[in-house]
């Protein structure tokens, strides 16, 4: 059995989940199991950072993964977003990685740099 | 005749969308104070993602959420100053402002909205005992070092307070490297979102001590260790259960202060329990035509909720200004059992509905929030869950409004039965 709090709303039921199965208890809503399954099945996660800009002011840019990437490729996501060095202008939603680290994600600009 | 119809003292989520509410309503001629070099406030530097749920039907991140308030602006009338700093604002809302492309300004006003956030509580605000070395960080300076500036401002690192802005340092600063020993929380329970301690804390098997703190800073020129003790009930350090982390870097995050400077200096009545402006409900302070909304007037937990808020307040001062004043007798809100405290704190009797903001004081389950006019209850309404560390609000309608018999209504918190 895997503890897990839930996070999908404030309440933070405290869910009991089957490595087998997936059945989750504790759960007061199915959004609750729903949930408790998928963390344990496939967990993921958005990941935001910044990039390095170079010939500006502004020294960094704020960036995150477009959708969801597996909770394990999180470290090697970081990574390749350490090497990439941008100059301006870029906008909002403008992909500076595709394909990162294999997730089929890909990191965008969460700011627009002039 | 006034230099604006509007001036708006800070251009974070605040500030901007009052602005913008006003913008709607018809005023035109108004001014946006900011003293950084950028609107946005602290979105800038808070890159992780989850706001806009609310707002925006969508996750976005800080700096996405500003933005699109920001290119909201195109369009408008609305004049935004950056590198502008407010020194002083008059009972008569002349703003006193000084920029290095401008100089000394004086500038009056219709109407004022205050809109300049809050701070963080420091070091010295909780007297940390110990050596005054380098490497000891409130969480959100060293979130404004990482974000913007780009300088990583420790290895290993302990963090001191579980509110949302250490969480999310705690995980930033995994993902950049660093080695996050431990989170240390005085309550026995979390101050910061329970997503957030999934997400920044279980993610990277980084432990929370409750019911601890740190009892000892060492260190001669940079911090080499920090002592870590559990607490009795009574949040008093307990002898024989000191840790020893050894670490570069300590981050505070201990809690947020409004930023009432320049308020207290105008003589807008401040409450002792919010550290912000006492206000009707429609976000208006004692002086009149000077109003207040976001984390100025109270400490939020989502942005969301400070863009609403902040748009009742631009709506007001556009009110205002138009000569459209609230009528009806005044009622105030009293905080009874559980109730940390209310905003708004009074109101007039004829407004259309009330909505009113509040904190719990302790966490509660299947419990009710009463509103009571003397003996008699007005509404109940259930709750499943309830923290500290989750404002809560409730909506009162009109008809319910009329009903009130006293000038005084006690917002109160009913415990389950045992």
């Amino acid at each position: 059995m895997k503890e897990l709090i839930c996070i999908t709303c404030p309440k933070g039921c405290h869910l009991k989940v089957d490595e087998q199965t997936f059945a989750v208890t504790g759960n007061a809503c199915p959004r609750g199991a729903a949930y408790g399954a998928n963390e344990l099945r496939n967990p993921v996660r958005v990941v935001t950072s910044t990039v390095v800009v170079t010939g500006s002011e502004i020294r960094r840019l704020p960036v995150k993964t477009d959708r969801p990437i597996p909770k394990g490729k999180m470290f090697a996501v970081m990574e390749e977003i350490a090497r990439v060095r941008v100059t301006g202008p870029v906008r909002v939603g403008d992909v500076l990685i595709a394909n990162v680290a294999g997730t089929e994600g890909n990191v965008v600009a969460t700011k627009n740099l002039p | 005749m006034f230099d604006y119809e509007l001036i708006v003292i800070g251009a974070g989520p605040a500030g901007l969308a009052a602005a913008l509410a006003a913008h709607e309503k018809g005023v035109r001629r108004i001014l946006i104070l900011e003293r950084d070099n950028q609107a946005g406030g602290i979105l800038n530097q808070c890159i992780h993602n989850g706001f806009g749920l609310h707002f925006f039907k969508e996750e976005l991140t800080g700096p996405e959420y500003a933005g699109r308030f920001v290119a909201m602006l195109a369009g408008t009338t609305i004049e935004v100053r950056t590198d502008t700093m407010v020194l002083e604002l008059e009972q008569n809302r002349t703003v006193h402002t000084v920029s290095p492309l401008r100089g000394y300004e004086r500038i009056t006003a219709g109407a004022v909205v205050l809109a300049m956030g809050c701070r963080e509580r420091t070091r010295g605000a909780i007297s940390i005992p110990g050596a005054r070395c380098s490497g000891i960080f409130t969480a959100g300076a060293a979130q404004r070092f990482m974000n913007i500036e780009g300088y990583m401002v420790g290895k290993r690192v302990v963090i001191l307070g579980s509110g949302d802005i250490g969480l999310i340092m705690a995980r930033r600063m995994t993902l950049e490297g660093a080695k996050v020993l431990a989170c240390v929380e005085l309550m026995p329970y979390s101050g910061g979102l329970n997503r957030n301690i999934v997400q920044c804390l279980h993610d990277f098997d980084i432990p929370l001590y409750l019911s601890h703190t740190v009892t000892d800073v060492v260190g001669k020129d940079r911090l080499e260790r920090v002592v870590v003790s559990k607490v009795d009930e009574n949040r008093r350090p307990i002898p024989g259960t000191e840790m020893v982390f050894d670490c570069d870097t300590l981050l505070l995050s201990v809690g947020l202060l409004p930023e009432n400077e320049l308020s207290r200096q105008a003589g807008v009545q401040i409450d002792p329990r919010t550290n912000g402006p006492v206000v009707w409900e429609n976000c208006e302070t004692s002086i009149p035509g000077v109003f207040a909304c976001g984390n100025v007037l109270h400490v939020h937990d989502l942005v969301d909720y400070v863009t609403a808020e902040s748009q009742r307040a631009g709506r007001a001062a556009a009110d205002f200004i138009q000569g459209r004043l609230p009528q009806g007798q005044e009622i105030r809100l009293e905080n009874g059992s559980g109730v940390g405290y209310t905003v708004p704190q009074h109101f007039h009797r004829d407004t259309d509905k009330l909505e009113i903001f509040f904190r719990v004081r302790a966490i509660y389950h299947n419990a009710a929030i009463r509103v009571m006019d003397g003996d008699t209850q007005l509404a109940r309404f259930r709750r499943e869950h309830m923290a500290p560390g989750e404002m809560e609000n409730i909506t009162l309608p009109k008809v319910l409004l009329d009903r009130a018999q006293h000038d005084t209504l006690r917002v109160e918190i009913e415990e389950a039965a045992q």
